[in-house]
């Protein structure tokens, strides 16, 4: 058995797969005051009268840490940022205590001037003397050489937990969101650390000994231990938990559009051949550009719920919701109004849905059967432009050879997967609109459950190789190792699905299921003087999202 | 976050997978660093900052702009044709007011690169600027442009380009052709008849540093372009007039092409030469960028930048400040210039040999501008190469009068091809392009 759960802004889903079937499902409103307390009554009622020692895994996706950050409830975190010359960076300060500090390591991780140690002792004054017990340290291109903020952490250790260090988190080059990244790691940390400790003390207490894993924004999962050292990336898993619901329900290897359409918003996602298309650098929380990695997600404020009004002689719908839609007491016509009244739905009070229809159809001289027409074409034709132009500016992100900008992939969809209460009805519309084929499955309910309960572990490394300075690093294992003068390709190639391997097991993936793939490769000469002094290697590497396993059984259509 | 001032377009495309050879300048690793600096410094993530692709230039747009012998295919490279691309993808951005500015960094250069190309000189075989250009004029109608060339050498081959064409006003400071490659750009290049006075050099004395080449700018440069008030000024922004340069000799900084370009305010600037991979590009680059965005670049120098260390001589100085009287009043005095040296002359004739140093091949070549009071006159090249061509090719320019037209195709239609191994016309007029 295999235990889901996704926790929403509103409600949680749960599930219990077993055997590549759903066994039983639950679904609870959230308590925003006390988000452990409602994923843990969801929880027991969810396995109760089924033997807790039968289940596999447990996969949370949760909202303490989203929440934590976007409601402001986090802990104050001093600073420490090392921002060596380049862009101004007053920008960069975003702790309750920011110290810039001296010193600067060059982009081939040499450091040019050495960091001050007194300007760390006066922070650690401050910071003592501000009552702030979590800190975070990131120095320029501390990817490329960590031991500023090593050191840094060395001399703050004794006072200060969590001390996050930027070459940790990513190894990808973006020192602001570097920045940005490591505040919000040590300021959820205290946050994500008191639910886990909660989890773990309340599983013991029901004698559930099932590992316990956490959803990350990019479609996988890691064990409970990575999520309590890194939460960060437990943040805004939401999205990743409905895209692999809809993977999982509805699987596919083409290029293809899916899309979550609930009462609020429609989320949408992208695959290329099968594989989830991701954000560039990471993911945007609040107002910090992140590098955490996360499925490429668009939402946009467009759902059954969205109110709609007439404006210059066009409808226009969303993107607020306003409450629940006419016919169940909302104050706005809405388009599940139009579904009620067209026959495509059969709940909620028909006669106020035909009034919210009537005052609308009046302003555009339509009958009501027409205005609810128009109205479901006009969603059609919202989604249409969106996904056109995300499509656009997907296939001219830029690239940097020869190659790829003349033969580079570009993503042209096959089919639509649909998810959502409005799915069925919005489907022969967006196939029209599209000429592409729509899918949907017959019972969406818990796909947000099924998708958490179903994903594996992923992880992504970032490896250089630079043989003149002899030296192999993948920050964010924090693996920086002296490597022969004459290391190859090949070897940095076998290197980084090792590397990449041991990283998945040590967040708790089965040896069996991963699947390991280099992603971006390349290795330059260098050359000073007349003379080739080395190679410069690197590689991207991952372990992409996938299912555990199948679904099986009705929820296929 | 930060946010642009002026909404930049940014095509930076380094391409990674393609060299002259692999130990050559111009190979893969040449904009690694200046990569792994925008990435790090989050160039991406600032409002108003927009990354493009280039596209794909075509034949059809070299034509315009050379002669490439025998055609153009077996003369370029798909680098070539992206290069270009890339800088007209930059030039489309602000002409169709996507942003205020764009900088196409892109490889390979071209400011060496003349009307005739029988192969690649400087690391050049498009001119990468002219070909844009005339392009974009072509789409977008008549402008007048003036090209700033900031590159340490001659751009000889935009020089070339533009010899006889008012409209484009070219400007080029540089190292003192007596003291490097290409061994011209002195005053006394001055324009073609129709052009006198509109090409402009600005020869500099090694060791030249932020003050010299700052009082150019400010003495030389932005006078000039105040009394010529173009439509649209190019920054062809080459970056080897820095300190750390291997093939150079000037003392120029980060913070001074930052500066530079801030007091220039080009619209666009394309990328030309510079080989300081890892201590000159990755920071001046960074410096153009935010100089260009309108971005505080204060912060922006060398990590071993020594103000006091680059400072330069007093004599420099001085010697830099009588060149640059001399050459604003050769500017101001042009008319006369122009009557004293031109005057009464049907055409004029210029004959000179020109070597292709990274492929090894000699051209002799003699250029005939015939005057029109009408236009600026059709012109022609005899050109012979040791690689066995003999070549003639004829140009009606952009601005032609109903005679010249005429004389043109006259002239290719009553030249016989068995005198030459190749003949051509380029209707600038028609936008049309004939050879034989
Ligand atoms: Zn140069
Ligand atoms: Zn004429």
């Amino acid at each position: 058995m295999i235990v889901g759960l996704d926790m929403g802004g509103t409600h949680i889903d749960a599930v219990i797969i077993e055997d590549g079937k759903v066994i039983n499902t639950v679904k609870k409103p959230t308590n925003r005051d006390n988000l452990f307390e409602s994923i843990w009554t969801t929880l027991e009622e969810l396995v109760s009268g089924y033997d807790k020692s039968k289940i596999k895994r447990i996969n949370l996706s949760t909202t303490v840490s989203t929440n934590a950050i976007v409601e402001g409830k986090t802990s104050p975190v001093g600073m420490i940022i090392q921002s060596g010359p380049g862009l101004p960076h007053d920008f960069l300060a975003c702790g309750d205590e920011n110290i810039f500090i001296s010193g600067y390591v060059d982009h081939r991780g040499r450091v040019v001037k050495d960091l001050d140690t007194n300007e760390i002792k006066e922070s650690i004054d401050l910071f003592r003397e501000k009552n702030i017990k979590s800190c975070a340290v990131i120095s320029k291109f501390s990817t490329r050489n960590p031991t500023t903020e090593l050191t840094i952490k060395e001399l703050m250790k004794k006072d200060f937990s969590p001390i996050t260090m930027g070459h940790t988190l990513s190894g990808k080059l973006n020192f602001p969101r570097r920045v940005f990244t490591s505040y919000l790691n040590s300021a959820v940390y205290d946050t994500f650390n008191d639910f886990s400790n909660n989890i773990k003390k309340s599983m013991e207490k029901e004698s559930i000994y099932a590992p316990l894993y956490i959803l990350k924004a990019d479609g996988g999962t890691m064990n409970l231990l990575a999520a309590e050292e890194k939460p960060v990336e437990t943040i805004l898993s939401g999205p990743a938990a409905s895209f692999m619901g809809l993977n999982a329900m509805l699987n596919t290897d083409k290029d293809a559009i899916l899309l979550d359409i609930g009462g609020t918003t429609t989320d949408i996602f992208f695959l290329a051949d099968g594989v989830p298309l991701f954000e560039p650098l990471g993911i945007k929380i609040d107002n910090y550009k992140t590098l955490v990695r996360a499925i490429y997600s668009v939402s946009i404020g467009l759902g059954g719920d969205s109110s709609i009004d007439i404006k210059d002689g066009k409808i226009k719908i969303g993107p607020k919701r306003e409450g629940y839609p006419y016919a169940f007491g909302g104050p706005k016509p809405t388009p599940t109004d139009a579904m009620i009244v067209l026959g495509l739905m059969k709940d909620g009070n028909k006669e106020k849905a035909l009034q919210s229809m009537e005052t609308l159809g009046n302003q555009l001289n339509l009958s009501v059967e027409n205005m609810a027409r128009e109205i479901l074409d006009t969603m059609g034709n919202i989604i249409k432009e969106k996904i056109d132009k995300l499509l656009y500016e997907i296939n001219s992100h830029p690239v940097y050879t020869v190659k790829e900008l003349l033969h580079g992939k570009k993503i042209d969809p096959k089919l639509i997967n649909i998810i959502g209460g409005p799915a069925n009805v919005l489907a022969p519309i967006l196939e029209k609109k599209f000429n592409l084929p729509c899918y949907y499955p017959k019972n969406y309910h818990v796909a947000n459950a099924i998708g958490a309960a179903l994903a594996k572990t992923t992880t992504e490394i970032t490896m250089l190789v630079d043989t003149a300075q002899r030296i192999l690093s993948v920050p964010e294992l924090e693996v920086y190792k002296k490597i022969d003068k004459n290391y190859t390709l090949n070897s940095a190639r076998k290197k980084a699905m090792e590397l990449l391997e041991k990283s998945a097991i040590s967040l708790g993936a089965k040896k069996d299921e991963i699947e390991a793939e280099i992603t971006e490769e390349s290795s330059f000469n260098m050359v000073r003087g007349f003379y080739t002094s080395g190679k410069n290697i690197r590689i991207q590497a991952q372990v992409k999202p996938g299912l555990i396993h199948e679904l099986r059984g009705d929820e296929n259509d | 976050m930060i946010k642009a001032k002026n909404k930049l377009g940014l095509v930076f495309f380094p391409a990674f997978d393609w060299a002259i050879s692999s130990t050559h300048p111009e190979r893969e690793e040449r904009l690694l660093y200046t990569q792994d600096q925008i990435f790090e410094e989050g160039i991406q993530d600032i409002e108003g900052i927009k990354f493009y692709n280039p596209i794909i230039a075509e034949e059809k747009d070299m034509q315009r702009v050379h002669f490439c012998v025998p055609d153009v295919k077996s003369r370029l490279t798909n680098s070539h044709f992206i290069s270009v691309g890339g800088a007209i993808k930059a030039f489309q951005s602000v002409i169709d007011k996507e942003v205020d500015k764009s900088f196409a960094l892109v490889r390979p250069p071209g400011h060496h690169a003349h009307r005739v190309v029988y192969g690649d000189r400087g690391f050049c075989i498009v001119n990468v600027e002219a070909v844009m250009l005339e392009r974009i004029r072509q789409e977008y109608g008549p402008m007048r442009v003036a090209i700033i060339d900031t590159d340490c050498h001659h751009g000889d081959g935009t020089q070339d380009i533009y010899w006889n064409d008012k409209d484009t006003l070219f400007i080029s400071f540089h190292q003192d052709g007596r003291t490097l490659y290409p061994g011209t750009g002195f005053i006394d290049e001055f324009g073609g008849p129709s052009a006198y006075g509109y090409n402009i050099n600005i020869p500099l004395p090694p060791g030249t540093g932020e003050e010299g080449f700052l009082y150019v700018l400010d003495n030389v440069v932005l006078p000039i372009l105040d009394e010529y008030q173009p439509d649209i000024i190019i920054n062809s922004a080459g970056q080897d007039n820095h300190y750390t340069d291997p093939i150079t000799n000037m003392n120029f900084t980060a913070q001074g092409y930052a500066e530079l370009n801030h007091r220039l305010n080009p619209d666009i600037a394309v990328l030309e030469g510079g080989y300081s991979i890892e201590g000159a590009l990755p920071y001046i680059n960074l410096g153009i960028i935010l100089a260009m965005a309108g971005i505080d670049y204060s912060n922006v120098h060398e990590p071993d930048y020594n103000k006091d260390k680059l400072k330069q001589s007093r004599e420099i100085t001085e010697y830099i400040k009588q060149v640059s009287e001399i050459i604003y009043n050769r500017w101001k005095d042009k008319e006369n210039l122009r009557l004293k040296d031109l005057k009464g002359l049907d055409y004029v004739e210029k004959s000179r040999q020109i070597y292709y140093d990274t492929d090894g091949i000699l051209e002799n070549q003699v250029q005939n501008f015939k005057v029109c009071n009408k236009c600026s006159g059709v012109n022609t090249i005899k050109s012979r190469s040791d690689g066995g061509y003999n070549i003639y090719a004829i140009t009606i320019p952009r601005d032609a009068c109903s005679n010249c037209i005429d004389r043109g195709h006259k002239l290719y239609k009553n030249t016989p091809s068995d005198n030459y191994t190749n003949v051509y016309l380029q209707d600038r007029v028609n936008d049309i392009y004939y050879s034989k």
